[in-house]
């Protein structure tokens, strides 16, 4: 492979401290030479002119449906869409059918995801068997195959029994227990976030309470066995306010947001739209604002997508009956500019920690920095690009998306993994 | 009369709630429901029967149980000359594993002039509507809305009160479970009466406040009472709870249901309403359900003068 000559684009690297016009000389797949002006005559040249550099994107959280679901996304048509979206790596719940509670299905998806192309895949493992609940899964062999954490998203990690023991292997094999923050009691039958639209639809509610009170479990958990408890697409303000008390005291918790939490209110379900569904859901303004709080002051660590592919088929329903969730690759960096970035609350450098340094460093994955010698990841930002998205145009196998026909300032310009150009806009 | 049917049209193509019907929609109902009316808060009158929709057919897809309503859309639907198909969905397709989308679109399909659809599901005729151009006429969806009702019982108001506006009206019962409650909350409020919810705390929650203008929940009963004009009791709709929200229905009976020593607190010529099927001695007593105050099988009257008024309206077409 002939080298790659990144020219002249605004590198942003929080790790380093670094923002400023640099060119990057990729070799063998890998960073090779980071500095103000690079001349190599047999290197092929992007010319990154006017757009950021970046270490790779991760999105933490996303659905490749891949086994059991194939009709709605497979790994491989994740891997292009994440790409596309500008990630340089995912990292797949492990809700499959059946689910990613072996060291046989982990090597499944490492095997399927190293034939994709696109981004890197990473397979979570299941915290309990087939996600029940009840017993524990084999948590140090799914590690020993390549599970980069642990979580039974979706579902709750309800027992608090089962919760304790998985933070005691995590801690001591280094990595997290992801948890679905949800009391299934006080969430039970609801549809949408309970507040004044619930009422006024006639719809059953999720209250804030159903989430802030196992946030609130966790973080005694994670005090208590030391083991690192990440939490996943925080939704309320409680549950921020939860977080942040709990990084004062120097616990060990982490916590991610995603993009249509930050930008969409539970108005969106007034026409019934099942696009607007999913688990946790919509809240009110007031959520909102304090998740994008959270994340200008550091309270979060991550965003995410919660990329969660549903058939035409099976959204196509009524709002009670159609499934939670959205897809999100191909619109989670252009929401974060929009929402974020534009308005002046987020700096690049913390957006770039959000979707690249925090999350590497919660997984214990490779990237969020660019080290020399270190595998090219790298995503390439062009703030100002105007674009409109179509669902139908995606490269995701689902559509489900409530932001189809927006139209965005910024977008991804290219995805590099391992030193190949991935998706180029 | 025959004049008129032309020009008169609802800003709407479909009935899918009372939300988004104006002031002059509810008006040109209630006006066109008025000469289909048997029964007046002064008169009887003898049944009209017509054939201003002869050769139009009707659908009924009742996805829940109903009798009540389906009654009256049949009857109403019959006096005005059309023809009704009635389905019971409980034993076709649906059972099959058919979606819900392609079991409407195959009635649809069979050209009737209109679509009255029940559903447990809240939305479901919304998201019908968005598929469809047959007009839809909503029986009920969910917790969400019961037009009709709230329109026979707006007439049955008007009737006995002369007015809807300015009136105290009492909701009391199960409000957070019922359709009924929030069409008649909309409706009323339209037309700026005072509205007052009473029940058990948690079938009462405060958000009622922001649904319309005019909302007060109250925190006892005596108080959504005191100097009612009108009393508009609720069913506990046992069948949408999915948990124990009181302990029995002797103890909800106890504290909730309207007797007539309730009552008193409300003006000596308040009407007392119930959507049916009430339960005797649990959410009405039955002296009061049985006494001259209530207007309950008035309702029901209304319900097919008002029904044959939307059918005029909504499946008359361009005659």
């Amino acid at each position: 492979m002939k080298p790659l000559l990144i020219k002249n684009g605004r590198v942003v690297d929080p790790a380093a401290k670094l923002d400023a016009s640099r060119d990057i000389l990729i070799e063998d797949g890998r960073l090779a030479v980071i500095d103000t002006r690079i001349e190599r005559a047999d290197a092929e040249v992007f010319d990154a002119t006017n757009l950021v550099v970046a270490p790779g994107f991760i999105d933490m959280h996303v659905h490749l449906r891949e086994p059991g679901k194939e009709g709605a996304e497979t790994i491989a048509t994740g891997a292009r869409a994440a790409a596309a979206g500008g990630f340089t790596a995912v990292a797949c719940m492990p809700n499959t059918q059946p689910a990613n509670d072996s060291a046989l299905i982990t090597r499944a998806i490492r095997a399927a995801a190293a034939e994709a192309g696109g981004a890197r895949v990473y397979p979570i493992g299941a915290v309990t068997k087939s996600l029940a609940g009840e017993e524990l899964a084999e948590l140090e062999s799914l590690r020993a195959a390549g599970a980069v954490a642990f979580s039974d998203d979706g579902r709750p990690v309800w027992n608090s029994r089962i919760l304790r023991r998985a933070l005691e292997y995590a801690r001591t094999l280094g990595v997290a227990v992801i948890d679905h923050c949800e009391d299934l009691q006080l969430a039970a039958g609801g549809v949408m976030h309970e507040g004044d639209w619930s009422l006024r639809l006639g719809l059953r509610g999720i209250p804030a309470l159903a989430e802030e009170l196992p946030a609130t479990r966790n973080v005694v958990a994670a005090a208590l066995t030391g083991g690192r408890i990440h939490l996943a697409h925080l939704s309320t303000r409680g549950a921020l306010e939860i977080v942040r008390r709990a990084k004062h005291e120097g616990l060990p918790v982490t916590c991610e947001v995603t993009p249509h939490h930050f930008t969409l209110t539970d108005e969106a379900c007034r026409d019934f739209d099942t696009r607007a569904k999913m688990n946790p859901p919509l809240r009110a303004a007031e959520d909102v604002a304090a998740l994008v709080e959270g994340l200008a002051d550091g309270t979060v660590d991550a965003i995410a997508s919660d990329h969660a592919p549903h058939t035409a088929t099976e959204k196509q329903t009524d709002f009670e009956s159609a499934p939670f969730g959205i897809i999100g690759l191909e619109t989670a960096v252009a929401l974060a500019l929009e929402r974020l970035y534009h308005t002046g609350k987020v700096s690049l450098a913390r957006l770039v920690e959000l979707f690249s340094t925090n999350p590497a460093r919660i997984l214990g994955v490779e990237g969020g920095q660019l080290k020399v010698g270190a595998p090219a990841d790298l995503t390439v930002l062009d703030l100002e690009r105007k674009w409109t998205y179509r669902a139908a145009d995606g490269l995701s196998k689902s559509r489900n998306s409530p932001f189809d026909g927006r139209s965005f300032r910024g977008a991804p310009a290219a995805t590099i993994v391992a030193g190949a150009l991935v998706f180029r806009r | 009369m025959a004049a008129r049917k032309t020009l008169a049209r609802l800003s709407q193509p479909h009935l899918l709630g009372i939300e988004p019907l104006s002031v002059e929609d509810v008006e040109l109902v209630l006006a066109t429901a008025e000469k289909y009316q048997t029964r007046t808060a002064r008169e009887t009158r003898p049944v009209v029967r017509t054939d201003l929709l002869a050769g139009k057919s009707l659908i009924l897809a009742f996805f829940e149980a109903s009798t009540r309503t389906r009654i009256s859309f049949e009857m109403a639907a019959d006096r005005m000359g059309m023809d009704v198909v009635n389905l019971a969905l409980e034993a076709s397709s649906v059972q099959k594993g058919e979606s819900l989308l392609d079991t409407v679109k195959t009635l649809v399909a069979m050209r009737p002039d209109a679509l009255v659809i029940r559903h447990q599901g809240s939305g479901v005729p919304h998201f019908l509507a968005r598929h469809t151009s047959v007009p839809i006429l909503n029986a009920g969806d969910g917790m969400h809305e019961h037009p009709t009702q709230a329109l026979l019982d707006a007439l049955t108001i008007r009737d006995h009160k002369g007015r809807l506006d300015s009136l105290k009206v009492a909701i009391l019962g199960d409000i957070l479970h019922s359709r009924v409650a929030r069409s008649n909350l909309h409706l009323l409020s339209k037309f700026g009466a005072r509205i007052f919810l009473g029940g058990p705390p948690p079938l009462v929650p405060r958000g009622f406040e922001k649904l319309a203008p005019g909302v007060t929940v109250c925190r006892e009963l005596d108080q959504a009472l005191e100097g009612a004009d009108v009393v508009m009791m609720l069913r506990v709709q046992l069948e949408r709870q999915r948990e124990p929200l009181f302990a029995s229905p002797a103890e909800y009976a106890r504290h909730y249901c309207l007797t007539a020593e309730r009552l008193a607190r409300a003006k000596p010529d308040a009407i007392v309403m119930h959507p049916g099927p009430f339960l005797r001695g649990i959410d009405i007593a039955g002296e009061v359900a049985d006494s001259t105050r209530s207007v309950i099988p008035h309702q029901v009257e209304n319900g097919v003068a008002v029904r044959m008024a939307l059918l005029e309206l909504l499946a008359g077409g361009n005659a």
